[in-house]
């Protein structure tokens, strides 16, 4: 009898997650647990301006303080050719500053000592003097005529500018826009956010002079392409690093790229011999580490009167900071920006992006996001939202018109994607029903004649996820696919290794389910270990919603592989032909005979016991998985708002989300991700960003003022599913991890929007903060939040 | 966190603890510590030695007097007065602004008193006090004094305590009538300080406003006692007229700064809204008018 896969915990099972057993017992094991013999400690003075020209750093009091081994400056950086590094989008950064600091917080010295304390007391002690530099903080001051030159490090470079880059058919668009009957403009800024996981970065650099090999304990997304990037920057040969990332406590997108403090705990461990650790404090890592966001929209639509989408374009500004080190594919300047209106069928599309340098932090990461999808989503759904007002057409009724059609797929989006399933329109209309759509238009209006304020707003959005296929997506020119390595343990146990990162989405407990289901091998008797380069297979790691896509379908493909031997072993224990076994989940059995079988335990001790003569002997394989197509998850989430003419202050009185991310591998983890997405796309809606005043100083470095919004706050979410498999992916999922994030902030803008309609006003910067609202109230104009934050001494 | 080296001491007497103080001109008491140790942290203060009054006794009552006043110790946490059953018949503003005070697991450590003692512009504590008239009991080697909260503050994280001074417990007077009133504060998340905060002090016979005091959290460089707000309702029933009265003149005692929270126009303007919102809710009924 086949097995039922729920109760071995195979797809569909919301299997409680493993992880959780020594999470929630404290008993995690985060990099800042781990203690190695004689190791020291490593704490980096940042710069307190935004932009000044270093005239002098003089570490002598710090090499006073008792207890202090080793002080690090740009120039000893420099002297070793590590002053520089290079980042993951072809730039440099600076690992120390040498010449001149370009951003509030960069790292202009290092202390290591015998504890954190003394390394603190010695960073206190050095005396730097700087000549400050006027700062630059946006798009428009960066490439004024007479702006100061950021990047004067640079041998070519004149602006600040960093790149111009183009996508889609600019000479159609135009035609689309000379045939319109209307066209329809916004322009809006994604403002800067911080991805902040709870646990900062860090690292212990273990270099071992006996053996020549250095071993780094590091809170990294992605261990392998850190150890790649270690071995170029610090010259040691692939095999002889070896990147550990233990228990990471969330990631974000923020734990991608290349940090100057694990390059730095690197030299130091080479100098001094000792272990180093270095644990960035919360400040640290709101302040120099790798944003979110950032961009200016300039967006048109051109439409017919009935509503039909004609053509679109799009220009962005995008703000990058000091240096481009944007963890990106090296194809797409902007990311996946021209991933947007992927959903809708519009004939033609034309995106222009510029790219400046700012003295802000570098670093522009995928937080919670596929390469800027975030922005192309919120973006597409500011403009599909104003063009439908401007149109005069219902919202839902003017999404109808455009969006794609079931039987429309395979389709090729404006830019050139590949679209190949989805019920679109259904996702729509249970969004509609359970938001009460057909009966709100009364409800609002009655409301506003009591003088309440409420709105809806809707956004309809698929995106791509999944990075590769590799002929498309590289990382510094390493392609993108993913890993699985597969060994099944004599007693029928086993153990699996992927090249992804798990940070919080499960990845124990959901692996052991892909086996699970493949193999009919109970999710219990399987372990997952990933984040040791030295055991783990080759991968790039988990961000950008590709774990499922790319790694999962690897978890999928090895165990199909283990299969078809299994299966040879299967036959040779039933003495019958191998076309006559069949299989059903965690046996195999004689064709015709169902009562004569062996299970998948029987075939993995033959394995080791007793195998055909000929066969190599035990039950182990791996998979290199390239997808040959990104996955295409649908969303609709539709926010009911309340905004109080009075103050500003809006509340969310419903939510509804309705996801399509074809199958379902474990419900409750695939809801968490939906919850907390939505969560995180509430607080970029409601309070959370990071801003700068006139002199470049950053506000939102520490949790009063970079707001995470607590249980208090967060609406509740009432979650809806469709579920269309992905026709490439071995088990028909697609990525879910993001697509909240990325889909949700436009549902709670457009609906306060949607409350201020009757003003006129067609936009007001996120986020949507109550003195904002409260300005376009009272004034009927558009609110921009592009810093500098106006402040008042 | 990694605060600067300083010494801890935690006597268990009061008369300890003020010679410990007194012992080091760089000491500081520590009582919940959700201002100092933040502070120490980002080594925006260093002090030599921490006075910790935790272990001392009978400082952590909250109570209403014989004589119709009400007290609060130096050791009654945020978290006290928040779940405090009795409290708001004695005393509605506190009891209103307790529950908004920075975030649940502050209000189970920080203390009343120690916030008075932070003088933080932002400090909602203060507000209350100022528009219910209290004073703060200070204990030092020559005993003990009263300070009204008006001359208690020094400017912004400034008092007029002695180094070897420590609060002992603040005190609201008795009421002429009865007690009403209220607090609002506009935050932006739990655990926000705010971007503007009013409290309402009203002593009532019958429907007749026979005192008042209104206090301004987060809209100047420390807390704003908006006398002339409150001079205008005193004397009769709530009208419109006196409220909006009020509210004008608080937004104009206020002078907020414009930052990433808002404009000082707007600031001005949740100033005269909650002081509306509040009187509001104590304008008499109809049925009382008639
Ligand atoms: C995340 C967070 C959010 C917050 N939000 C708010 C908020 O919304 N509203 C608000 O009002 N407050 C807020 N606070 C501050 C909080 O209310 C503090 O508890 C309060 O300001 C200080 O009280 P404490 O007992 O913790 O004092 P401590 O931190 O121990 O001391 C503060 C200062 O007062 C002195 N001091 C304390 N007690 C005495 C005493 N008895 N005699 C003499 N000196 C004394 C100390 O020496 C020190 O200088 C917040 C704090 C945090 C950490």
């Amino acid at each position: 009898m086949a097995l039922d896969e729920v109760k071995i915990g195979g797809l569909g099972a919301s299997r409680r997650r493993v992880e959780d057993n020594r999470f929630i017992r404290g008993k995690g094991n985060y990099v800042d647990d781990i203690v190695l013999p004689g190791m020291l400690h490593m704490e980096i003075l940042r710069s307190p301006l935004a932009h000044a020209r270093i005239a002098s750093i003089d570490v002598s009091g710090a090499w006073a303080v008792p207890g202090v081994r080793l002080v690090l400056t740009g120039e000893m950086m420099a002297a070793r050719n590590l002053a520089w590094m290079p980042t993951l989008s072809y730039d440099t950064q600076a690992v120390l500053a040498t010449d001149k600091v370009r951003f509030q917080g960069q790292e202009v010295a290092c202390v290591i000592a015998d504890d954190p304390y003394i390394a603190k007391d010695g960073c206190e002690a050095i005396v730097v003097e700087y000549e400050p530099l006027p700062p630059i903080v946006n798009p428009q001051q960066a490439m004024a005529v007479d702006a100061p030159l950021i990047r004067d490090d640079k041998v070519n470079q004149a602006d600040n500018k960093i790149f111009d880059w183009e996508v889609g058919d600019k000479d159609g668009t135009d035609r689309a826009f000379a045939q319109a009957d209307v066209v329809s403009e916004i322009e809006m800024h994604y403002p800067r956010s911080h991805p902040s996981p709870i646990e900062a970065c860090g690292s212990i650099a273990d270099f071992d002079r006996s053996t020549s090999k250095l071993t780094v304990y590091m809170t990294t997304q992605a261990p392998h392409i850190i150890r790649a990037a270690v071995s170029l920057v610090a010259e040691i040969p692939e095999h002889m690093i070896r990147i550990i990332s233990p228990d990471l406590g969330g990631g974000f997108g923020n734990k991608v790229p290349v940090y100057p403090g694990y390059v730095m705990s690197i030299l130091a461990s080479i100098l001094t011999e000792r272990p180093v650790k270095w644990i960035e404090d919360k400040s640290g890592n709101l302040i120099s580490t790798g944003f979110g966001r950032d961009v200016y929209l300039k967006g048109q639509v051109a439409m017919r009167n009935d509503g039909k989408i004609l053509g679109v374009r799009m220009h962005t500004d995008s703000d990058h900071g000091a240096f481009f080190s944007d963890a990106q594919p090296s194809k797409f300047k902007i990311g996946l920006m021209h991933s947007a209106f992927a959903c809708y069928d519009v004939p033609t599309a034309h995106l222009t992006a510029t790219g400046v340098y700012t003295n802000k932090a570098p670093g522009g990461v995928a937080y919670r996001c596929s390469f800027r999808v975030t922005e192309a989503m919120f973006f597409q759904e500011r403009m599909i939202c104003a063009a439908a007002d401007d149109l005069g057409m219902d919202q839902a009724e003017f999404r109808r018109v455009n969006l794609v059609r079931d039987d429309d797929f395979p389709k090729r989006t404006p830019f050139g994607f590949l679209t190949d399933s989805g019920q679109y329109e259904k996702c729509l209309d249970i969004g509609l029903e359970a938001i009460g759509y057909a009966d709100f238009k009364q409800e609002q209006e009655e409301a506003r004649k009591r003088g309440r304020l409420l709105g809806i707003g809707i956004s309809t959005m698929t995106e791509p996820l999944g990075a590769g296929n590799s002929r498309e997506y590289d990382i510094l020119g390493i392609k993108m696919f993913d890993s699985a390595e597969l060994r099944i343990h004599m007693t029928g146990k086993a153990i699996l290794r992927t090249g992804a990162k798990t940070q919080g989405q499960g990845h124990e407990t959901t692996w052991a389910q892909i086996v699970a289901h493949e193999l009919g091998i109970p999710a219990d008797d399987i372990v997952v270990e990933e984040g040791d380069t030295d055991t783990a297979p080759f991968g790039m790691g988990t961000y950008a919603s590709r774990s499922t896509p790319v790694a999962g379908a690897a978890v999928a493909m090895v165990s199909r592989k283990i299969r078809a031997k299994a299966r040879k072993i299967a036959a040779h224990l039933l003495e019958a032909s191998e076309e006559d076994v069949e299989w059903e989940l965690g046996r195999f059995y004689v064709r015709g005979a169902q009562d004569r079988g062996v299970s998948i335990q029987e075939c993995a001790m033959a394995a080791y016991s007793n195998v055909p003569d000929g066969m190599e002997p035990g039950l182990e394989n791996n998979a290199y998985y390239d997808p040959p197509n990104l996955t295409w998850p649908f969303a609709c989430y539709i926010a009911k708002v309340e905004v109080d003419p009075e103050t500003g202050v809006w509340d969310v009185l419903h939510m509804v989300a309705v996801d399509d991310c074809g199958v379902r591998i474990n419900p409750m983890i695939v809801e968490g991700q939906i919850m907390g997405g939505l969560t995180e796309a509430y607080a970029m809606a409601n309070m959370q960003f990071i801003t700068f005043d006139e002199d470049g100083n950053c506000i939102g470095s520490n949790y009063m003022d970079y707001l995470l919004p607590t249980a208090w706050e967060t609406p509740g979410f009432e979650l809806h599913e469709v579920v269309t498999p992905c026709p490439h992916h071995p088990i028909g999922a697609k990525g879910i991890g993001e697509c909240a994030t990325v889909g949700g902030p436009a549902a709670f803008v457009n609906a306060v929007m949607d409350a201020l309609k009757h003003t006129g006003v067609r936009n007001i910067d996120m986020p949507l903060l109550p003195d904002r609202v409260h300005d376009a109230l009272t004034t009927g104009n558009d609110v921009s939040g592009m810093p500098p934050v106006k402040t008042e001494a | 966190m990694f605060p600067s080296r300083f010494r801890y001491e935690a006597p268990s007497s009061l008369s300890e603890a003020v010679a410990l103080l007194a012992s080091h001109d760089d000491s500081k008491v520590l009582a919940g510590g959700q201002s100092l140790i933040p502070m120490m942290k980002l080594r925006f203060a260093s002090p030599a030695l921490l006075v910790d009054i935790n272990n001392i006794p009978d400082l952590d009552q909250h109570d209403a007097q014989p004589d119709g006043g009400y007290r609060i110790g130096a050791l009654v946490r945020h978290a006290d007065l928040e779940k405090s059953t009795t409290l708001g018949e004695h005393q509605p503003t506190i009891a209103a602004a307790a529950s908004l005070i920075a975030d649940p697991i502050v209000r189970t450590r920080g203390t009343f008193v120690g916030s008075l003692c932070h003088a933080d512009p932002q400090g909602d504590w203060a507000s209350c006090m100022v528009a219910l008239g209290g004073s703060i009991v200070a204990h030092g080697p020559n005993g003990r004094r009263t300070i009204p909260v008006d001359d208690f503050v020094a400017g912004p994280f400034q008092t007029v305590l002695a180094s070897d001074e420590i609060a002992v417990e603040a005190v609201i007077p008795a009421a002429n009538g009865s007690r009403k009133g209220g607090y609002l504060k506009l935050e932006r998340r739990v655990g926000d300080f705010a971007t503007a905060g009013v409290a309402v002090a009203l002593e009532m016979s019958g429907s007749t406003v026979t005192n008042a005091g209104i206090g301004l959290t987060g809209v100047g460089s420390s807390t704003i006692n908006a006398r002339e707000a409150a001079a205008a309702i005193v004397g009769s029933p709530l009208g419109d007229d006196a409220i909006n009265s009020a509210a004008e003149a608080a937004a104009a005692a206020s002078s907020p700064r414009s930052d990433h929270r808002g404009s000082a126009d707007y600031k001005r303007h949740v100033v005269a809204t909650f002081v509306r919102r509040l009187l509001a809710q104590h304008q008499p009924t109809e049925a009382e008018v008639a």
